[in-house]
């Protein structure tokens, strides 16, 4: 206790690293931040870039992650890695083009409707007409 | 009785049903594997990001998310309701889709107005053949729960929520039990249940003098991304376990189709040679019959 802290690092995808861990160095988006053991709880964002992971009786590896979030807690450190590239920008775009899509669709499906009532009120004209005319044809 | 041809014809087209179905067994079982692979790659995401929102909640935060905070009316719910792109799949889409036509008829007959949000081709087509209003939808994911694709249509839900049209958020979709099992379930997405945000394991954490994260670069922001990645990220558990119950769900149906194509091809050759053996009789007696008249 005290020299090292657990370390794991999940995507939603899958997980990328569990394990013990001496030191870790993230890029969070103010600066490179470097944790060890015991570190004041923190919570940042981290920006696409290299986390470096000094595992005890190990050598350094490194871990790719394209941004995410990083809590700190004293004897556990998680980083919650993004699999989509995100932005404010980007996910609006994404939310616009999944509304679009769905406006579409019921915008689609309203001219459905109107196409079903225009074709059952010309079935209802028609019927109306061969029948006076046949009333014509009886009556002369 | 029906020419021994016509019998012949018939179980020709009945084989050529079953190998179709079999191999459409063969091809489930084999992503039922991956899908499940999948759902349990997505659990420790999910417990993690869990984990952090119990920290949260236990620490003293100075702002407090709206996604945790209750409203008391309830006038508009949103539904988020995941079902498979492709049928063949058993009553896995009908159950689903059953379980939230009921709670729609409850919330409309209590006045309350629904949005839609469909994950999923059948879904969407249910939705809008029920009039329900779809605010967004994501369909043609494929074999794998696409984080990158969903993450539009959930936020078009959840910033309907954080603008006050929705008061309440519910997923529908499939829990993957075991193979042979699927339930169809809802659940309260929005706003987060004190059960979601308490760690898994209960741990009750050492009452410590009052605590706080250091945020950086400031509370609300960072607190914002955590919320909306919890919520995707139950989101996506949410498809991933619908994929594999979708596959294991295909596997079961279509190896009750191989098995019923099977029995039918048995019946169909029991009746196919007693035609046969019929027609030699007959043939074998009219000769007879005409070598005694000669």
């Amino acid at each position: 206790m005290g020299t090292i802290f657990h370390l794991d690092i999940v995507s939603a995808e899958e997980s990328i690293y569990s394990g013990p861990a001496e030191f870790i160095v993230a890029p969070a988006v103010m600066g490179e931040v470097g944790i060890f053991p015991q570190h004041t709880p923190m919570l940042t964002r981290i920006k696409s870039g290299v986390v470096r992971v000094k595992a005890p009786l190990q050598d350094d590896e490194e871990v790719y992650v394209s941004g995410g979030m990083l809590e700190v807690q004293p004897d556990v450190v998680t980083i919650l890695a993004d699999t989509a590239v995100r932005g404010k920008d980007l996910d609006e775009a994404k939310a616009l083009e999944a509304k679009r899509k769905a406006e579409e669709i019921m915008k689609n499906k309203i001219s459905e409707i109107e196409y079903a009532r225009a074709q059952a009120e010309l079935i209802e004209a028609t019927a109306q007409l061969a029948a006076i005319q046949k009333l014509r044809k009886r009556g002369h | 009785m029906p020419s021994s041809r016509e019998i012949r014809n018939k179980i020709k087209s009945v084989k050529n049903t079953q190998k179709i179905t079999r191999a459409m067994e063969m091809v489930a079982a084999s992503k039922m594997r991956k899908a499940q692979d999948r759902m349990k790659k997505a659990r420790p995401y999910g417990e993690k990001i869990r984990n952090v929102a119990a920290h949260m909640s236990n620490a003293s935060v100075e702002y407090r998310h709206p996604f945790l905070i209750s409203r008391d009316s309830v006038k508009r719910v949103g539904i988020i309701v995941v079902t498979s792109d492709k049928g063949l799949c058993g009553g896995l889409n009908t159950n689903v889709l059953r379980r939230a036509l009921n709670e729609i008829r409850t919330w409309e007959t209590e006045g309350n107005h629904v949005d839609a949000c469909c994950i999923g081709n059948k879904g969407l087509g249910f939705m809008s053949r029920l009039g329900t209003q779809v605010i967004s939808q994501v369909t043609g994911l494929g074999d794998a729960p696409n984080m990158e694709r969903l993450i539009g249509a959930v936020k078009v839900v959840l910033d309907a929520y954080t603008e006050g049209q929705l008061d309440r958020v519910y997923i529908f979709y499939n829990r993957f039990i075991n193979t042979m099992k699927q339930m169809p379930v809802m659940e309260q997405l929005l706003p987060l249940t004190d059960d979601r945000i308490s760690s898994e394991d209960g741990e009750a954490r050492p009452t410590r003098a009052p605590w706080d994260y250091i945020y950086e670069p400031e509370a609300k922001p960072v607190i914002d991304d955590i919320m909306v990645r919890y919520i995707e990220a139950l989101v996506y558990q949410a498809v991933a376990e619908n994929m594999a119950s979708e596959q294991s769900a295909r596997m079961v149906a279509m190896k009750a189709a191989s098995d019923n194509a099977g029995n039918l091809i048995d019946e169909l050759t029991l009746i196919y040679n007693k035609s046969r053996q019929a027609a030699i009789t007959k043939e074998l007696s009219e000769i007879v019959g005409g070598a005694a008249a000669v």
